[in-house]
């Protein structure tokens, strides 16, 4: 992964065009390319870069010189905080429709549930972002549409959340990217209510005397939550990934925009360091899931296995 | 209430299901009584309609299937007026159903004891969890389940399938029911479970005074178990009357044809009789007894409903010609 990164990183490109001043000299030049080791083999550089990386080191930004990592570490928790927000509200929203969907298949409220999704499917997130600018931040003037507005410190770490104006400026992004994923939650969740609600085990618990909500709430519920955790652990590793447009488009300070300027400038340092950062994130958020898995659904506990 | 009220009536039953190809007529003016700790067999083979009965009487006929008319009478209250709050309340609490898959009937992701323990409090929500909880392990106890404190904490997953119908049918004895409608609960099962699961079952009818309808395609269930059986062909019961009789001295050409076609001794080597043709589909019965084209005794009267006849005490009988000679050997 670290090379096929490190390569392709590094064939794109001049670095050096980008930095200097067009009158530099040659001399000037030559000193610059010294300096972020450019001069040397391409394999040496890798080389170079894993020894250092194993030390917890993965460079130095061409553009501020300063520590790679800590510049994307310094920017995490404001995609974090956009993305959980996102997926909160995937399943806050996502879950109820789905069901509800699901259990009136054929009634005009769950067709225009199925209809809408559709389109939170279809619709390119920027576009969508752009337009809630101009609806909600230009002509109705409700919400803020660029930053991350005041944030409060807590444990360290900066937040929005917890301050009004810091949530409204949050509420626009969120919503921007958790669509695709509650349209991918309706679709989930209705589809596994369907199935359930055929299941003998939901007309037992009826013949059982349980009220309605007993049997939605309990025995639809914790069935059609297996799937839904399972794809949206996968999906919050792309949410934070790709949270790249919807920070782009709300000018949210986090890791995505920095990638996008990092491109820009061919700040090749932070690139790889960022790659490497959203693989780690990846195979953590996989490993929660699978956590998560075996407390939802009995079957997959090793530990009871053998009675 | 006096006391030869029977315990549940149904008079004239009818559900339909309104399907795009057509009205089935699933179960098409069924009429049968369960008195006070009776076993009645509802027999039949596969698109009888028994299954619908019991899920008729219980109130939960999966759409597009409705009940069109009849009456079920429990204790003297029909059940079909009830609304859904108040059939909701009788549910599980003073008539309980097992189902046929035991596999399928627990919810996988849930304990059992939770199951178990939901099943009180939703008729009952002043007993206390701890109470509930004992009450559970009594019932598992009473279906032979050993260990039931161990068992209350597992999933069911870990239970094998004749422990899962054990369960189930403690689920279903947990509030002392009245009335037990049990739809092929030991079909899915193997033959030695299939008996434990029998014997479990009379046993406890017979300490608790509930009252039973048991729903099978097998002849030889009914035969240790029922005081009564229904048999039911197309939609209708063709013949009723107490276990004994019937078996012993069929009336109705389906009957005999259903007992004809079980091995016994005195029938090794020979060739076993078979009902010819098919069952015919719900959607499209014929004109008149649903019978008369795979009978042999059919004519052109039998083109017309047959209505119910007594031709003998406590025998219930829909057919023009009707097996009357008490000698004549089953299965001819």
């Amino acid at each position: 992964m670290s090379l096929i990164v490190f390569v392709g990183v590094n064939v794109v490109g001049d670095p050096v065009d980008m930095l200097i001043n067009p009158e530099a000299d040659q001399a000037e030049i030559q000193r610059v390319i010294r300096d972020l080791g450019l001069d040397r083999p391409l394999h040496e550089q890798y080389l170079f870069f894993v020894g250092n990386a194993l030390e917890g080191d993965l460079g130095k930004s061409f553009i501020f010189g300063e520590s790679a990592l800590k510049l994307i570490v310094q920017r995490i928790p404001a995609t974090f905080e956009l993305a959980l927000t996102a997926l909160i509200l995937a399943v806050v929203i996502g879950v109820p429709l789905g069901v509800y969907a699901g259990m009136r298949p054929t009634a005009i409220s769950s067709r225009t549930i199925m209809a809408g999704s559709i389109l939170g499917f279809s619709l390119p997130t920027f576009w969508v972002g752009l337009m809630m600018i101009m609806v909600f931040a230009v002509m109705l003037g409700w919400l803020p549409s660029t930053g991350r507005g005041d944030t409060v410190e807590v444990l360290g770490i900066e937040v929005s959340f917890l301050t009004l104006d810091g949530l409204s400026h949050l509420l626009m992004p969120a919503l921007n990217l958790a669509l695709l994923k509650i349209s991918l939650v309706i679709r989930l969740a209705r589809a596994g209510t369907r199935e359930a609600m055929h299941q003998d085990y939901v007309k037992f618990a009826r013949a059982k005397g349980l009220s309605e909500s007993r049997v939605i709430l309990v025995h639809v519920l914790k069935n059609i939550m297996i799937p839904v955790v399972t794809v949206l652990g996968l999906e919050f590793g792309s949410l934070i990934a790709f949270s790249v447009v919807t920070e782009t488009v709300f000018a949210w300070p986090g890791m995505g925009k920095l990638l996008i300027d990092s491109l820009h400038n061919l700040d090749r340092p932070i690139i790889v360091a960022y790659l490497m950062i959203i693989v780690l994130i990846f195979v953590i958020i996989n490993l929660i899931v699978d956590v998560l898995y075996s407390v939802l659904d009995p079957r997959v506990r090793i530990k009871d296995a053998g009675q | 209430m006096s006391a030869d009220t029977p315990t549940l009536d149904v008079r004239e039953l009818k559900t339909h299901f309104f399907t795009k190809a057509g009205v089935a007529r699933a179960v098409d003016g069924v009429s049968f009584t369960v008195g006070k700790g009776e076993v009645v067999g509802l027999v039949g083979e596969s698109g009888s309609g028994k299954s619908v009965t019991g899920f008729s009487i219980i109130g939960l006929v999966d759409p597009p299937g409705r009940v069109v008319s009849g009456e079920v009478l429990y204790n003297g209250q029909n059940l079909l007026d009830l609304s859904d709050e108040g059939m909701r309340k009788l549910r599980g609490d003073r008539i309980a159903m097992i189902f046929q898959d035991p596999m399928m009937t627990l919810n996988p992701v849930l304990r059992v004891d939770t199951q178990m323990v939901e099943t009180i409090r939703a008729h009952d929500p002043s007993v206390s969890k701890t109470d509930a909880l004992a009450r559970a392990r009594d019932a598992l106890g009473q279906v032979g389940i050993p260990a039931p404190d161990e068992r209350l904490r597992s999933y069911p997953h870990q239970f094998s399938g004749g422990m899962r119908q054990r369960v189930a049918i403690a689920i279903a004895l947990l509030n002392k029911p009245d009335l037990i409608i049990a739809d092929e609960p030991t079909t899915a099962l193997d033959v030695t479970i299939q008996g434990q699961i029998l014997y479990e079952a009379q046993k406890l009818c017979r300490e608790t005074g509930t009252s039973m309808i048991w729903i099978t395609h097998d002849l030889a269930v009914v035969a240790g178990l029922a005081d009564k059986i229904c048999v039911m062909y197309g939609g209708r019961i063709v013949e009723q009357g107490g276990i004994d009789d019937v078996l012993d001295h069929p009336v109705h050409p389906y009957t005999r044809g259903l007992l004809g076609s079980v091995p016994g001794h005195n029938t090794r080597g020979q060739r076993l009789y078979q009902i010819p043709g098919m069952a015919p589909s719900l959607l499209n019965l014929p004109e008149g007894c649903a019978f008369q084209a795979r009978c042999p005794r059919a004519d052109s009267a039998c083109r017309v409903e047959p209505e119910i006849t007594k031709p003998v005490e406590g025998r219930e009988v829909r057919c023009f010609h009707p097996h009357l000679d008490r000698n004549e050997e089953v299965g001819a």
